[in-house]
């Protein structure tokens, strides 16, 4: 399938990705390789088959609504790149 | 010359599920507390993380449907729904786009022009997002995620409703139900209930839509009515002058009393919905819709219908009676305890809405025991206590539920029987207001209140006073 450059520009945008001019190309062919392999899928006839959202046919996993955390603050904000004594900290949004 | 134009409207309307844990992970729900305590790797959106469906969010979306006449989905599924925004950790939220859990729903409402059906298109599961805190000082901004992941219903109208009563009418109807069924609290204010309101004009007596606009921010129902007025005139104004509406969506600011472009459609956000592969199908069998199906309460409607039939109280305490589900409540416990439904009605719609708005406490917090206001309703029919010293008895069962009965006895407010010392007292009385006694003979039925109140305040107030009145009279004649 052809990548367009306005293709990869907008899925970049979503992304929130910046891609260089070379990134860009490679991105395009790598993009392409992938959407022809998958393409391969469309060979089968599955106008019979029900279409499913997962790949096991498991249903209705479930948990009780019990509280079974505890303030695990500390521990949680260790992954933040910054933050300050009970918060992330993000860039500003307003 | 302007044109006459309708109001077309459809809700979009946001209801917190109040659960013990949020919809997909273990943390508790409750609010108030330090930032971040209630945050785990699921609701944090940590890689790796596997959310689990909280099967109390499933029971309360099937009991909201099933009220609102819904279809319910049998075989259900969640979606992701992809955007950034600091306030979404996983970049994506876990909501239903293409088998939503309800579907095709009604509800009847009133207003002043009679009553009608607004349809609900659909009705689906997914999780709130965190909260931004701006510290304009610092100029940083912290993430809250105590409220990442609780769960969420979003009730979607049919564009059925003209005008704003329609639409208060309908939330209100909405909210009622959902506090009935004890599946949230429906508080704007708190957020727990939001309302998103798309609107459009159109010609009277035309039938296409309108270019719609969707405002936001819409925290009172007082706020959701100016915005609807404000939004009416606007739209109007363009359509007069021969402009288009642009689509967009737009944020109310209620203390300006207008609103604003947030974003337009062309840069509407493209979700790229997909799958949830994390989440399995949820498949609701009979089984399971039978169990919620028997064990739905009985909702106001109903309710309106039984009290009239069975305690012939007036529609219009009914109504103000029902307006709360705490407020039924507390009437049916008394009124189960064998007291007058009428007497009991006439504390609740009197002194407890008094008091509650005196001492600014919410209906919803209102939680006394029907018990206790039947068995002050008894001291009052048996003349134990008067009217005086009810209502101050009543106002410690309306703060701290006190039980009446042990409450007046300790505090010695129970009316003595012993007839000798109020006799007594009365004689008291007329010794000492003689010119009180010389009005009343000259006919001065008013100067009666000095003689009484005396004995009243002798007495403590613990005297019935058509008594006092009684005996006054009688030892004045013999004078």
């Amino acid at each position: 399938m052809q990548i367009t450059d306005d293709m990869i520009k907008y899925v970049a945008e979503l992304a929130k990705l910046e891609l260089s001019d070379d990134s860009k190309e490679q991105a395009k062919k790598d993009m392409s390789d992938m959407l022809d392999y998958v393409n391969m899928l469309n060979e089968l006839d599955t106008a019979q088959v029900e279409p499913m959202s997962h790949c096991f046919p498991v249903s209705n996993v479930l948990r009780e609504d019990v509280v079974t955390n505890v303030n695990d603050r500390e521990n949680m904000l260790l992954n933040a790149p910054e933050k300050s004594e009970d918060s992330y900290i993000v860039p500003k949004t307003f | 010359m302007s044109k006459e134009y309708e109001a077309v409207i459809g809700l979009e309307v946001h209801v917190e599920l109040n659960t013990k844990t949020k919809i997909f992970c273990g943390c508790s729900t409750a609010f108030g507390g330090s930032p971040n305590i209630n945050v785990c790797p699921v609701c944090s959106g940590m890689p790796g993380s596997l959310p689990v469906l909280n099967r109390a969010v499933v029971d309360k979306a099937i009991s909201i449907g099933l009220a609102t006449n819904c279809n319910i989905t049998r075989n259900s599924k969640f979606d992701r729904k992809n955007y950034f925004y600091p306030d979404n950790p996983q970049n994506y939220q876990i909501s239903q786009l293409y088998y939503p859990i309800c579907r095709d729903g009604k509800i009847e409402i009133e207003t002043e022009n009679g009553k009608k059906f607004v349809r609900i298109h659909e009705m689906h599961m997914e999780e709130d997002a965190g909260k931004l805190i701006h510290n304009a000082f610092t100029g940083e901004t912290y993430v809250d995620f105590n409220r990442s992941g609780v769960p969420l219903v979003e009730i979607v109208s049919e564009p059925d409703m003209r005008s704003a009563d329609e639409v208060l009418a309908y939330l209100d109807k909405l909210r009622l139900t959902i506090q009935y069924l004890g599946a949230s609290d429906c508080k704007l204010n708190e957020g727990s209930m939001r309302v998103d309101v798309n609107m459009s004009l159109r010609e009277k007596g035309t039938e296409k839509f309108g270019t719609r606009t969707e405002t936001k921010n819409l925290n009172s129902f007082k706020a959701i009515k100016r915005c609807i007025e404000n939004e009416f005139e606007r739209q109007a104004d363009i359509l007069d002058a021969g402009d288009k509406v642009v689509q967009e969506t737009r944020r109310w600011d209620d203390d300006k009393g207008y609103s604003y472009t947030m974003r337009s459609k062309e840069d509407a956000q493209d979700y790229r919905y997909f799958p949830d592969p994390d989440l399995v199908p949820l498949i609701i069998d009979d089984e399971w819709l039978e169990r919620i199906k028997s064990n739905q309460p009985e909702l106001r409607d109903e309710k309106k219908e039984r009290y009239a039939r069975e305690y012939g109280i007036p529609e219009y305490d009914i109504g103000l009676i029902t307006e709360y589900k705490e407020l039924a409540d507390i009437f049916e416990d008394g009124v189960n305890e064998g007291a007058d439904p009428k007497k009991v009605s006439n504390w609740i719609i009197g002194e407890t809405l008094r008091l509650s708005k005196d001492t600014d406490k919410d209906i919803t917090e209102i939680s006394f025991s029907g018990k206790h206001l039947a068995s002050l309703i008894k001291l009052l029919d048996e003349k134990k206590i008067n009217n005086t010293i009810a209502k101050q008895v009543f106002e410690h069962i309306f703060n701290e539920d006190v039980d009446p009965v042990e409450y007046a006895e300790k505090n010695n407010l129970i009316i003595k029987t012993d007839s000798g010392a109020l006799a007594e007292t009365v004689k008291k009385a007329i010794e000492a207001n003689p010119k009180a006694v010389a009005d009343m003979k000259a006919g001065k039925k008013k100067a009666m209140g000095a003689i009484v109140g005396f004995v009243m305040k002798e007495m403590k107030g613990k005297c019935d006073p058509a008594e006092v009145n009684k005996l006054v009279m009688a030892e004045i004649a013999k004078l």
